[in-house]
């Protein structure tokens, strides 16, 4: 299909294509639209803005009725109360911790399989790919209580090992990593095999360069996942001192009680990290979701 | 070269080859299979017992039996029906039109997808709890903007009664049960949703539409048609693969939907009055709270069916009219 390619530079994602737009819409139409997109943005973001203003009211000011739409006075205080009234700095670390360990495995897993279902002909290769395809659409719910079960007889529930080690393959992953691959030319792997270049040298050192962009995408989806995720930390581990950010999070509004300026300060500083990544790196995961889209 | 064309590949198996190619995609097909496949049938024998904490009687289908008698059951898959169809078309319809409008050649369409875009990113949990915020019946902003516009104050997340009942009976309506609608707990949780999804259609939906080759357009438009025909006749047929996918994909996700209940009635999960109480929040329930491993098993397979035949008619259906350029 797409060959052009060069090999020292990245592919390009599938959907990035040259994009053609309608004509130029005249002047009154543009404001029209300018106008109603601006106002669903707006509208989309106060909660982000209501957020941020909350949290810095003091107790009495948030409880206002009619709320005020500026704080009065800026209680930065609200966050260092907020991050003392619950182990915030142990959720943190569990979190990073195993969002790390989850994005390794994830990358490591789905590189090598993407090269297996691309580069290896080995009997089965087809069926075994449409199989883990058909997984995705297991609903999660179904294996929620058999997972306990089995994690609680290897003797996991409650450690590290459970919250991490299930989630360090991901199909998407080998989906989207299989896609880069299958535009590194044929050449360029027949060369390298002429120059005695082993199968695990050319992952590493040609297949994977060129396929910098996925690699960050399933990073980024890996490491967001694992931020974020509820269920099964809460339902995988029991003891505080193993929660999960968004655990804590959700213990925090028995902690914190009805003082909602904590409780949007806690929401603030645990989704900061979030935001910050995506600000840098937003075209990756725009990017990605495009490409699940179309080949979807 | 003839002697090298004449080496067909691919009729023998090749042992070499088949063995190190498991051996590649072993790390994860491990962790697919113990994980999240193999987990399906040790489901299935769970829910055929009375199993509590530990494993007890082999007690055949009774668990299936119970959960099709019990009212509860019923109900969950109610709201989760609800809670799906007040999602998907709603989501769908509001993100093509934002897609269209960003489709526009206008500027700054980058930043428009990046702000549409970020609520999808963002934490549930965090986010929910924000909302919780803005619904809340006696301080919350949503009532205060409600109330500049005349509406009287609503108990949003703390109401058990349908929507349809509270609007007929603002004007003086009485309906009947049957009728009242999903709750406004629910239809708040809903409201929650469609803002966190939104990005995520608008996202997919612009790469469809970018997808469309710009000849078919040129074609149209050199014979005459105008703006809507085009809209009606090339835009919409040819982005049908992607609205299917997004059907397909929000229906699972619908039907799975656990955090935003979760946190917006906590500590009174599927309250009030188990009007939000969704099949996964009742999977849950059983699971966590009063800890029938087994029920909780057989629920979660019926759902599982469910959700199966729900996207196999949805193929059949919807597929049909799908268009392949």
């Amino acid at each position: 299909m797409r060959r052009e390619s060069v090999a020292t530079r990245p592919v390009a994602f599938p959907a990035e294509r040259r994009r053609r737009r309608l004509a130029l819409p005249s002047i009154p139409a543009r404001l029209l639209l300018h106008l109603s997109l601006l106002g669903g943005a707006i509208l989309l973001l106060f909660p982000f803005y209501w957020m941020v203003t909350t949290s810095l009211k003091t107790p009495e000011e948030a409880s206002l009725f009619p709320p005020t739409m500026w704080p009065a006075s800026w209680r930065i205080e609200n966050y260092v109360t907020a991050w003392n009234l619950a182990p915030f700095g142990r959720y943190f670390i569990n979190t990073v911790f195993v969002a790390c360990m989850q994005t390794l495995g994830v990358l490591t897993t789905s590189a090598l399989a993407a090269y297996a279902f691309t580069r290896i002909n080995f009997a089965g290769k087809n069926l075994v790919f449409v199989g883990l395809l058909g997984t995705m659409m297991i609903p999660f719910e179904v294996t929620l209580v058999p997972n306990f079960i089995i994690l609680k007889h290897l003797h996991w529930y409650n450690s590290f090992l459970a919250l991490i080690v299930p989630w360090t393959a991901s199909v998407f992953a080998i989906f989207l990593l299989r896609q880069f691959f299958r535009s590194i030319p044929r050449d360029l792997y027949d060369a390298a095999e002429m120059d005695g270049c082993g199968r695990l040298a050319f992952l590493w050192r040609i297949a994977l360069p060129l396929s910098k962009p996925a690699l960050i995408t399933i990073g980024l989806f890996s490491f967001l996942g694992a931020w974020n995720a509820l269920l099964w930390p809460l339902i995988v581990t029991g003891d505080e001192e193993m929660r999960m950010l968004q655990v804590g999070l959700s213990a925090f509004q028995s902690e914190a009680q009805t003082q909602y300026h904590l409780w949007m300060a806690a929401a603030t500083f645990t989704m900061a990290p979030v935001i910050a990544i995506y600000f840098v790196a937003q075209r990756y995961f725009i990017e990605g979701v495009s490409a699940s889209g179309i080949k979807g | 070269m003839p002697w090298n064309v004449t080496l067909r590949r691919r009729s023998y198996v090749n042992w070499r080859e088949t063995g190190i190619g498991y051996l590649y995609i072993l790390p994860a097909l491990a962790v697919i299979l113990i994980f999240h496949f193999l987990p399906i049938f040790y489901a299935f024998y769970i829910s055929l017992f009375n199993w509590r904490i530990k494993q007890g009687p082999f007690i055949g289908l009774a668990n299936y039996e119970t959960a099709i008698m019990n009212p509860d059951f019923w109900g969950s898959i109610k709201v989760t029906i609800f809670y799906a169809a007040g999602i998907i078309p709603a989501t769908l319809a509001l993100s093509f039109l934002i897609a269209y409008a960003l489709f526009q050649r206008i500027r700054g369409r980058n930043l428009y997808r990046m702000m549409y875009f970020l609520p999808f990113v963002t934490a549930t949990v965090a986010a929910a709890l924000v909302w919780r915020w803005i619904f809340h019946s006696q301080y919350g902003i949503l009532n205060f903007v409600l109330g500049k516009l005349g509406v009287p104050a609503q108990g949003w997340l703390l109401e058990p009664r349908g929507i349809l009942e509270l609007a007929f009976g603002a004007l003086g309506v009485a309906l009947p049960d049957w009728a009242a609608g999903p709750s406004l707990a629910l239809v708040s949780i809903i409201i929650f949703t469609i803002w966190r999804d939104l990005g995520f259609g608008v996202v997919v939906m612009l790469a469809g539409l970018s997808n469309i080759s710009s000849e078919v357009y040129d074609a149209a438009r050199v014979d005459g048609a105008g703006e809507w025909t085009l809209l009606r006749n090339i835009t919409i047929p040819l982005l049908s693969p992607t609205l299917f996918f997004l059907v397909i994909v929000s229906t699972i996700e619908a039907f799975q939907s656990f955090n935003p209940i979760y946190i917006m009635t906590d500590p009174n999960w599927g309250g009030p009055l188990n009007t939000t109480l969704n099949a996964t929040m009742y999977i849950f329930q059983n699971f966590f709270q009063f800890t029938k491993l087994g029920y909780a098993s057989a629920v979660a397979f019926v759902l599982f069916f469910i959700v199966l035949g729900l996207t196999i008619l949805q193929i059949r259906v919807l597929g049909r009219r799908v268009h392949y350029n």
